[in-house]
């Protein structure tokens, strides 16, 4: 199984490695966390395939040839220090970097085997697919009710009234959100508390039913409880979902993802099975940066 | 205070006296300024609410000791001012969501910038000649439409600026969330980026209406004035701030008072309108926020 990938040299073996979860539950959730428990094994499918990538800029290289493989129905999580480039990495993902001035992208990226990048690809079908969640949450000021539709009815998903609503309270109920709005779908937004906020953002996100959802550090603005319940969605929704997510947090790394991949100064220093990096890594820059002796 | 040494003391002390100082010309500036504001107000009441009777808004312009009112030109700003803002706002509206959200910082938005800038600070009366140069000359006489083309010249850099200017207030947040769910440049700024801005554009309309319904210049040498009635855009056209121009240099008592009832009009209209738009930013504000 190819879900990791190494910078130096690919020795890691051809069997696939059953993910246990001895790191999670031996590192612990923090107090008042739900146990997240693992139900759906890593699938050898790979969503995403990252290949030399470098990204810069303007003059300034952000990454340096990253290659990577994302795998379907796990949650994948980059991290490293801040400016390593794994937000750089993960934008490139959906083409975001395209709305910024300057940026610039070498390399492939595969999704499902077709090159994202390529000329022509559209990127709006890209960011269609491949849904996205960031570090603060960004309702737009409108209603819940319209902030779930908004997608819906960019692309047309919905011919009547009655599948809106249908698709609107299906996205709720996946991002767990349905129970604590479903009366007041027709008040702001922005009226949620931040953790509500968060899952309203990721129901939006839900609600085009994207393969992939990328995730911006996406409770760095969030207090424990409310992150505990995006966790716990997390877990939840990688069943049927690729997800990638950008964190500072080790411990939540090591809590909710199955693969990780860590970055430090725009190159890709190792990426492997989440326990195995927690507890065995094979760089010591890796072992460094977990244990907090980071230099 | 007591483990302190003199000089520290002395430091403290004069500190807080300098603080009290800035704080207190900043007050009295502030109190001078409401002062003048409220001496011209009420300057204009007390001259303007004599003048006010029913005759001023049934009755048109008219001879001296012949009972006229300003019915003509309160009906020719109204339609006139309603013109100017109809041409001139979507195009500024125009204009500054391309500054804003296409244009940017490219070399030809900055161009763009840099133009309505100076449209922005132009002299009135030089619009007012512009458009004589292209609309009354050409159509062979002074009109309310050269009238409330001129008004627009002016709407427009006004309506430009405000809106990119509100516009850039929006949160990146908001078009990175549009971007990521997959929606094109046009649905960003029409879905979202404009609704979120919206009441701010609305006050940057108000504003510009407000702005021209004052303006006298460019209507002397586009719409003229008239003192008879006349809704024909394509005549001539009375208007409040050429009755007031008119009336209150004239030696008749009867005019004058009338020129400040005209003069009182105008800035309660402003004044409502201020109010307005005060009301449904707080409105939509409130929609927003919850």
């Amino acid at each position: 199984m190819s879900v990791m990938t190494q910078k130096a040299s690919d020795t890691t073996g051809a069997a696939a490695p059953v993910v246990r979860e001895t790191a999670r539950q031996t590192r612990g959730a923090p107090l008042g966390a739900p146990a997240v428990t693992p139900t759906a094994p890593i699938a050898a499918t790979i969503r995403i395939s990252v290949q030399d990538i470098n990204a810069f800029y303007g003059e300034k290289q952000a990454l340096f040839g990253v290659n990577l493989e994302v795998p379907d129905n796990a949650i994948t999580a980059f991290i490293g220090a801040s400016g390593c480039g794994k937000s750089t990495l993960l934008r490139c993902l959906n083409r975001m970097n395209d709305t910024i001035p300057g940026a610039r992208v070498e390399g492939r990226i595969l999704m499902d085997g077709a090159d994202i990048n390529a000329a022509d690809i559209d990127p709006v079908q890209v960011r269609t697919r491949i849904g996205m969640v960031f570090q603060k949450p960004n309702p737009f000021p409108i209603s819940i009710y319209e902030n779930i539709a908004f997608g819906a009815r960019t692309h047309k998903l919905a011919a009547t009234k009655a599948e809106l609503d249908d698709i609107v309270e299906r996205s709720l109920r996946r991002a767990a959100l349905w129970d604590e709005v479903k009366d007041r779908l027709g008040k702001p937004g922005l009226g949620l508390s931040g953790g509500q906020q968060q899952r309203l953002v990721i129901a939006r996100a839900l609600a085009v039913s994207p393969a992939v959802i990328l995730m911006d550090e996406p409770c760095s603005a969030l207090d424990p409880i409310a992150t505990a319940h995006i966790e716990a969605l997390l877990e939840d929704l990688r069943k049927h979902t690729c997800i990638v997510i950008v964190t500072h947090s080790m411990a939540q790394a090591a809590r909710v993802s199955q693969i990780t991949a860590f970055f430090h100064m725009g190159e890709l220093i190792e990426s492997g099975p989440t326990d195995q990096i927690f507890t065995m890594p094979k760089v010591d820059q890796t072992q460094n940066y977990i244990t907090g002796r980071f230099g | 205070m007591k483990q302190l040494s003199p000089a520290a003391r002395a430091r403290y002390f004069r500190r807080q006296l300098v603080d009290r100082v800035m704080s207190g010309l900043c007050m009295l500036a502030a109190v001078i300024g409401l002062i003048l504001l409220g001496l011209i107000l009420w300057m204009l009441f007390s001259n303007g609410i004599g003048g006010l009777s029913l005759s001023v808004f049934t009755n048109s312009m008219a001879q001296p000791g012949a009972g006229g009112g300003l019915a003509n030109a309160i009906v020719g700003s109204l339609i006139q001012v309603g013109l100017g803002a109809m041409i001139g706002a979507p195009l500024g509206m125009m204009v500054g969501i391309y500054l804003s959200e296409v244009g940017k910082e490219s070399r030809f938005a900055s161009v763009v910038r840099f133009v309505n800038d100076i449209l922005l600070s132009a002299p009135s009366v030089l619009i007012g000649l512009f458009v004589y140069q292209i609309a009354v000359a050409p159509m062979g006489g002074f009109s309310g439409l050269a009238g409330a083309l001129s008004l627009a010249l002016i709407a427009m850099p006004i309506v430009a600026r405000t809106t990119e200017d509100i516009l850039r207030l929006v949160p990146q947040a908001y078009r990175d969330g549009a971007v990521a769910l997959g929606s094109r440049e046009n649905e960003v700024v029409r879905k979202v980026v404009v609704p979120a801005a919206f009441s701010g554009i609305l006050t940057g309309v108000m504003l510009a209406v407000a702005r021209i319904a004052g303006e006298t210049a460019p209507l002397l040498f586009t719409s003229l004035g008239n003192t008879n009635w006349s809704t024909d855009l394509t005549q001539p056209m009375a208007s409040l701030p050429i009755a007031i121009y008119r009336y209150a240099g004239s030696p008749y008592g009867e005019w004058v008072s009338l020129a400040w009832t005209g003069a009182m009009l105008i800035t309660v209209g402003v004044l409502v309108l201020n109010i307005l738009s005060r009301f449904s930013h707080a409105a939509v504000a409130g929609r927003m926020k919850g």
